[in-house]
C-alpha cells in the first residue's frame, strides 16, 4: 500500500433541514482499491459529489498530497487528478472514441481548429494500456456498455488522474464483462492509481477491495482493512444491526399444481423455450446479461411478439397478444428497468399503483378516487412505503420504495403469476430482505413466481428451483440441494473448467 | 395535510440515487402556492396595466378596469382558450398540434358554406364540428398508428389543410349575415355574459373532468409520462394518442364555430399563427412539453394572461409590432419564473 495521496476530514453536507453528510471521513492512498459502501441514500454519491466539485461541502477539509485543496467545480477536481465515472454512462454515441476521450478538452492546432491527429494519436496509447479491443477512431456507437466504461476510464487516465471513483461499474455489466473491468482496474492499482470503488455487491468488495469505508446515514461508520474484511461485519456495520437469515428462505416449501406452462415459446432472440412454473413456487431464472430471460419474460406478458409456441395458465391454453390480455388472465411483470419501463414518476403513489385496476374502481370510465385512495393506503402500510400519503409523487422515492411502490401495483391485480425481472437491482440491503419477504408471502399464498436475477447469491437464496438461459435457450435446471453457484455458472457459459 | 410546524422539519428530495425514504413532505402553504401557478403573475399583470392606464390618461381614469372591457377581454380570450384546452391535451402526451389554425380554417369554411342558402343552413354546427374532428382524427391515426413524429405530421397538415381551406373558399371570403341556427354562439349573451364566454368555460371544465376524473384522463397523463411502462400496464397507447388528437381537432371545429359567428364570415386565411398563442397558454400554465405534468387550470390562467396583455397593451396605444415584442419576452420571462419557482420550491 502506497502514501496517502487523498484525505477527506469532517465534511458535512445538508441540503434544507436534511444533513446528507455529517463529520464525514475518508482516506485514500496510492496502489489502493478502496471500497465505497453503505445502503441508499448513506451518503456515497453525496461525498463523490463533493469530492468532484458538483457540490461544496458545508464543512471540513480535502488535502490532496497533504495540502488542503478547495475543489469548487469538476474542473478543480480534474485539475487535482481526480477522475470520475458515474453510474450512468455519460458517452456520446454520436462521436467517436478519441473525441469522447477529449470532450471539453480537446487539443487545438495553430489554426484554432481540434486537433485530431493528436486526439487520436494519445487515446491510442491510453487504449493500449487497457487492452481495449477497439480503436480511438471507433464510432462510440458501436461500442458495448463494458467498452463505454473503458472510454470514460480512458477519459480519467489521459488527464493524468491519480484518483479514479467508479459509481457501481458493474450494474449494467456482464459476469464475463465484471472480470475483464476487475483486470482494469487491478491493472491501475498497481500502477499506483487510488481507485474508490462504489458498490452494493459484497462478492465484488470482496474480491476486489484492499480496503472498506462503510457509511450509514450519512455518517461515517469505520474502515476496515483487507484481514479485517468479512461480509457479514459489513453487512451489521451497514444496516446497524445483524440481519439474521437475509434470504429468509423457507425451506421445505411445497409447490402446488403447475399454474404457468410455457411450451416451445419463441421468438426475436429466444429459441423454442418449455417451462412449468407452480403454484407457490419462486423458480428463478438464471443466466448471463443478455442470454435472453428478460426477452422470455415479455414474450410469457405479450410485450413482444412471439414466432412460435403456446402458453397455458392453470391447464387451459391462453391467446395473449398485448400485456393487457397478460394482465387480465392475472399476470403481472416486474420490468428490471424500474424507472424506463415501470414507473410514471411525475405521478402520485395512487396512480401508479392503482393503474392496472382502474377499471374495477370506475363507474362509465369515471374514477371513484376515493375507493382508490383506500386501496393505496392499504398498500402503503403493508408494504411499508416510505412516502408522504397516496397522493405523493413517486419520483422523490429512494429506489428501494420505488420498488415497492411498482409491486404494489402488481398485487392489486391479485395475480396468479408474477414475472419479476432483477427485482432488487439498485435497492439498499434493508428493502432488498423486505422485497425477500413480499416473495416469500406471496408464495405462501399460491402465486407462481418466477424471478430473474443477475446476482447468483440472490438466486440461490430466495428460489425454489432455477432453470437456467444460455444464448436464447434453457440449458438446463436444478433443484433444491443441487442449486450451486458452480451448477448455475456451468449452464450459463458452458465452462469446462467449471464443470470439473 | 402537513401542519405548519412539521413543515419545519420537513425533509428535502436529496439528490438521485440519495434520496432518504421519507418521501418529501410539502407544508400547506407551499403546497397552495403549487397550486396557484401562474395566477400571480396574472394578478400582478392586470394591476401593472390598471396603473399604467390611469398613469397616462388625461383625466386620472382607467378605462382598463370598466365591465365592458372586463367583457371584452374575456370574450377576447375565450377562442383562444378552446383551442388551448385542446392543445393540453396533445401536450400532455408529450406531442404538439401545429395544425390547429388550418383546422379551424377549413371547419370555418366549410361550417359558413352550409348555412347558405344553397346549403343547408340547420346543418352548419354540426359540420363545423365534424370538419374539425376529423382533421383531428387524420392528424391522430397518423402519429398513433403509423408512429410519425407529431411535429411532422402536423407541420404537414397545418400546411395541407390551409391549403384546403383557400381551396373550398375558392380564395375569397365565404360571407352571410344570416345565420340563425349559429348567430347566438358569437353574438348573444346569456345572463348578461357571452355565449363564446360560456363555451369557453364549458369546454375547460370538460376537459378538466375528462383529465382529473375518468380512467381516460390518467391514460393520458400516463402515456405522456412514460409511454413504454403505459404500454406494459395494459393502456392502449395508440387510442389514447388518437383521442387526444381528436378532441384538439373538434375543439378547434368548435372555435371555428366562434370565429365564424362573430364575424359573419369565413376564409382561408382565418387562424393563421393561432397555433402559437394556444401553444404559448398552455406552456405559460406550467405544463410541461415533455408530457406527463400541467392541468387545465393552468391552462385557462395562461390564456388569461395572453388576453390581458393584448388588451392592455392595445388600450396603452402601443404599436402591433411592440405588442408581438412585448408578447414574445413576457412568455419568456413567465415560463423562466415558473422554472425558478418550482427550482426554489424543490430545494427549500
Amino acid at each position: 500500500m502506497g502514501q496517502v495521496v487523498l484525505e477527506m476530514e469532517g465534511i458535512s453536507k445538508s441540503f434544507g433541514a436534511t444533513r446528507a453528510l455529517n463529520g464525514v471521513k475518508l482516506t485514500v492512498r496510492s496502489h489502493e482499491i478502496h471500497a465505497l459502501m453503505g445502503e441508499n441514500g448513506a451518503g456515497k454519491s453525496t461525498l463523490m459529489k463533493v469530492l468532484s466539485g458538483v457540490y461544496q461541502p458545508d464543512a471540513g477539509i480535502i488535502k490532496v498530497d497533504g495540502k488542503p485543496t478547495s475543489i469548487d467545480k469538476p474542473a478543480d477536481a480534474r485539475a487535482a487528478g481526480i477522475g470520475l465515472i458515474y453510474q450512468e454512462l455519460s458517452v456520446a454515441t454520436n462521436l467517436t472514441v478519441a473525441e469522447n476521450v477529449f470532450m471539453g478538452s480537446e487539443p487545438r492546432t495553430r489554426w484554432g481548429m481540434a486537433d485530431i491527429a493528436e486526439m487520436n494519436r494519445r487515446t491510442e496509447i491510453v487504449l493500449q494500456s487497457l487492452d481495449a479491443p477497439f480503436k480511438a477512431t471507433t464510432p462510440a456507437s458501436r461500442l458495448s456498455i463494458a467498452q463505454q466504461q473503458q472510454v470514460e476510464i480512458a477519459r480519467a487516465l489521459i488527464h493524468q488522474g491519480r484518483v479514479l471513483i467508479m459509481d457501481e461499474p458493474t450494474a449494467a455489466l456482464s459476469d464475463r464483462e465484471t472480470d475483464a473491468l476487475f483486470r482494469i482496474v487491478r491493472k491501475l492499482r498497481d500502477e499506483g492509481m487510488a481507485v474508490i470503488y462504489i458498490s452494493h455487491r459484497m462478492a465484488e468488495v470482496n474480491a476486489l477491495a484492499d480496503c472498506v469505508t462503510v457509511l450509514r446515514d450519512g455518517g461515517y461508520v469505520g474502515e476496515l482493512s483487507r484481514e479485517e474484511l468479512d461480509p457479514a461485519r459489513i453487512v451489521q456495520m451497514m444496516v446497524g444491526r445483524p440481519l439474521g437469515d437475509f434470504y429468509q428462505h423457507k425451506t421445505g416449501r411445497q409447490a402446488g399444481k403447475p399454474v404457468l406452462e410455457v411450451e416451445n415459446l419463441g421468438g426475436g432472440k429466444v429459441k423454442p423455450a418449455s417451462f412449468k412454473a407452480h403454484a407457490g413456487e419462486v423458480l428463478g431464472l438464471a443466466g448471463l446479461v443478455g442470454a435472453g430471460r428478460t426477452e422470455l419474460a415479455r414474450l410469457i406478458f405479450g410485450a413482444d411478439p412471439r414466432t412460435s409456441g403456446r402458453v397455458l395458465l392453470e391447464g387451459q391454453e391462453v391467446n395473449i397478444n398485448e400485456p393487457l390480455d397478460a394482465i387480465r388472465l392475472g399476470i403481472g411483470y416486474l420490468p428490471e428497468d424500474r424507472k424506463g419501463q415501470g414507473l410514471f414518476l411525475q405521478l402520485s403513489a395512487l396512480a401508479n399503483t392503482s393503474m392496472n385496476v382502474l377499471r374495477q374502481n370506475a363507474k362509465l370510465g369515471v374514477i371513484n378516487h376515493s375507493a382508490l385512495r383506500k386501496l393505496t393506503g392499504e398498500a402503503i402500510s403493508r408494504l411499508s412505503i416510505k412516502v408522504n400519503g397516496p397522493e405523493g409523487i413517486v419520483g422523490g422515492l429512494s429506489g428501494g420504495n420505488q420498488q415497492k411502490v411498482l409491486l404494489a401495483r402488481w398485487l392489486e391485480i391479485k395475480p396468479k403469476v408474477l414475472l419479476l425481472d432483477e427485482p432488487t437491482r439498485g435497492v439498499d440491503v434493508g428493502a432488498k430482505s423486505e422485497i425477500y419477504r413480499i416473495i416469500n408471502q406471496l408464495a405462501a399464498q399460491g402465486v407462481a413466481i418466477v424471478v430473474i436475477s443477475s446476482e447468483l447469491p440472490e438466486v440461490i437464496g430466495i428460489c425454489d428451483r432455477v432453470i437456467v438461459m444460455r444464448e436464447g435457450v434453457i440449458t438446463g435446471e436444478c433443484q433444491g440441494a443441487n442449486v450451486t453457484q458452480e451448477k448455475v455458472m456451468t449452464l450459463a457459459t458452458h465452462d469446462a473448467r467449471l464443470a470439473a | 395535510m402537513t401542519t405548519g410546524t412539521e413543515s419545519a422539519a420537513a425533509t428535502v428530495a436529496k439528490p438521485a440515487g440519495e434520496s432518504s425514504g421519507q418521501g418529501t413532505q410539502v407544508s400547506f402553504g407551499r403546497r397552495a402556492f403549487e397550486r396557484l401557478g401562474m395566477l400571480p403573475v396574472l394578478v400582478v399583470m392586470y394591476a401593472l396595466f390598471y396603473a399604467l392606464t390611469i398613469y397616462y390618461s388625461d383625466d386620472g381614469t382607467s378605462n382598463f378596469i370598466t365591465a365592458a372591457n372586463n367583457m371584452n377581454i374575456l370574450r377576447q380570450v375565450a377562442i383562444n382558450l378552446v383551442l388551448a384546452a385542446g392543445m393540453t391535451f396533445v401536450i400532455l402526451t408529450g406531442g404538439i398540434d401545429l395544425s390547429v389554425g388550418s383546422m379551424l380554417a377549413v371547419s370555418a369554411v366549410l361550417g359558413m358554406k352550409m348555412s347558405l342558402p344553397t346549403a343547408i343552413p340547420e346543418l352548419s354546427l354540426p359540420t363545423f364540428i365534424l370538419a374539425g374532428l376529423l382533421c383531428g382524427l387524420i392528424n391522430g391515426t397518423m402519429v398513433a398508428y403509423f408512429s410519425i413524429n407529431p411535429f411532422v405530421v402536423t407541420l404537414g397538415t397545418m400546411t395541407a389543410l390551409r391549403g384546403a381551406a383557400y381551396l373550398l373558399a375558392d380564395g375569397t371570403t365565404v360571407l352571410n349575415n344570416n345565420i340563425p341556427s349559429f348567430d347566438w354562439l358569437g353574438n348573444g349573451d346569456f345572463l348578461a355574459v357571452p355565449w363564446l364566454v360560456w363555451v369557453a368555460v364549458a369546454i375547460a371544465i370538460l376537459s378538466w373532468f375528462i383529465l382529473r376524473k375518468t380512467i381516460l384522463g390518467l391514460h393520458i397523463y400516463a402515456v405522456g409520462g412514460n409511454a413504454q411502462a403505459a404500454r406494459l400496464t395494459g393502456i392502449k397507447v395508440a387510442t389514447v394518442l388518437l383521442f387526444v388528437y381528436a378532441i384538439n381537432g373538434l375543439f378547434s371545429g368548435i372555435a371555428g364555430a366562434m370565429s365564424s359567428s362573430r364575424l359573419y364570415a369565413a376564409n382561408g386565411n382565418w387562424g393563421v399563427g393561432y397555433e402559437l398563442d394556444a401553444i404559448a397558454a398552455v406552456v405559460l400554465g406550467g405544463t410541461s412539453l415533455n408530457g406527463g405534468i400541467g392541468s387545465i387550470w393552468g391552462t385557462v390562467i395562461g390564456a388569461m394572461i395572453i388576453g390581458v396583455m393584448n388588451n392592455g397593451l392595445t388600450i396603452l396605444g402601443l404599436s402591433s409590432f411592440w405588442q408581438y415584442v412585448a408578447k414574445g419576452v413576457v412568455i419568456v420571462l413567465a415560463v423562466l419564473l415558473d422554472k425558478w419557482r418550482q427550482q426554489h420550491n424543490s430545494a427549500n
